[in-house]
């Protein structure tokens, strides 16, 4: 038993623990800071994995702001310490038969089935070797999605400011109520 | 020494509690945050395939980041979303928002 498989069993215990937390529990603040440790706890395995980079991007965009984005959304929209209703008996009994039965499958089916690695030269996931193949526009250059993603994100924000901007004949009626 | 299958394993384990969190809750912000946590084993799964079986390229590390920055995105939008639909409905329940339902 070794640190690193150590490491790894404590990793999974807080990934897989605060993530069955996150969605059973009844108040809505709770699920969003056990969420926070899942996500950290995937970062964990990255760092684990030796991809530094992407566990840095993970607790970056991820910690930082996606958690906290829906930290706000949770002031902004409810209660926090107000405890949501029990799902209904028959709809928890269903979903964990079918979550259970999707997992069994694909978990034989992943057991089954024999991973062969292709190759034995290996390639440092490093910031340089990254970004260069990011923005290469030779034939293994990512630089086309690249410019994609870009877009994308600058659609969302488009969208995100013309969805959540108040009309203006509504302003009347919110600052009444 | 955990392996790929250990990895595999747990990235499943995460996917379906993801989806169990999507079938029984009833409120969009929860809503949202399973669907953060099958993006998360997706990543993961990437990862761990780039990492075992094509350590040679980096294809799997551009699709994390790609699915990383997606999720960005649908996240900001969703929420924005959401705010809109407290301010109509004074609610984020999902059996309250059913006008487009019949």
């Amino acid at each position: 038993m070794t640190a690193s498989t150590i490491i790894f069993y404590l990793l999974a215990a807080i990934t897989l623990g605060s993530a069955l937390l996150a969605v059973t529990t009844r108040q809505i603040f709770r699920a969003a800071i056990f969420l926070l440790f899942t996500l950290i706890g995937i970062a964990g395995f990255y760092f684990w994995l030796q991809y530094e980079f992407i566990a840095a991007v993970q607790i970056v965009v991820y910690v930082g702001g996606i958690v906290v984005l829906i930290i706000f959304s949770i002031f902004l929209t409810q209660q926090s310490g107000e405890e949501m209703p029990k799902p209904k008996w028959g709809r928890t009994l269903f979903a964990a038969l079918a979550a259970f039965c999707g997992f069994a499958l694909i978990l034989t089916q992943i057991l089954l089935h024999p991973f062969a690695a292709t190759s034995d030269t290996v390639t440092e996931a490093s910031v340089s070797n990254i970004g260069k193949q990011l923005l290469d526009i030779d034939q293994n250059g990512m630089a086309l999605p690249f410019e994609v993603i870009s877009i994308l994100l600058l659609a969302a924000m488009i969208g995100c400011i013309v969805i959540a901007m108040r009309q203006p004949d509504e302003n009347k009626t919110l600052n009444d109520a | 020494m955990p392996g790929l299958y250990h990895i595999l394993f747990i990235s499943t384990a995460l996917f379906f509690i993801g989806v169990y969190g999507f079938f029984t809750r009833r409120n969009l912000i929860t809503m949202l945050m399973s669907t953060e946590l099958i993006l998360n084993s997706v990543n993961l799964n990437f990862i761990a395939f780039n990492k075992y079986l094509w350590p040679g390229k980096l294809d799997g590390v551009f699709f994390t980041i790609f699915i990383i920055a997606i999720a960005a995105a649908e996240a900001a939008v969703a929420i924005a979303i959401i705010i809109n639909l407290y301010r109509s409905h004074k609610s984020i329940d999902v059996e309250k928002a059913e006008e487009m339902k019949y």
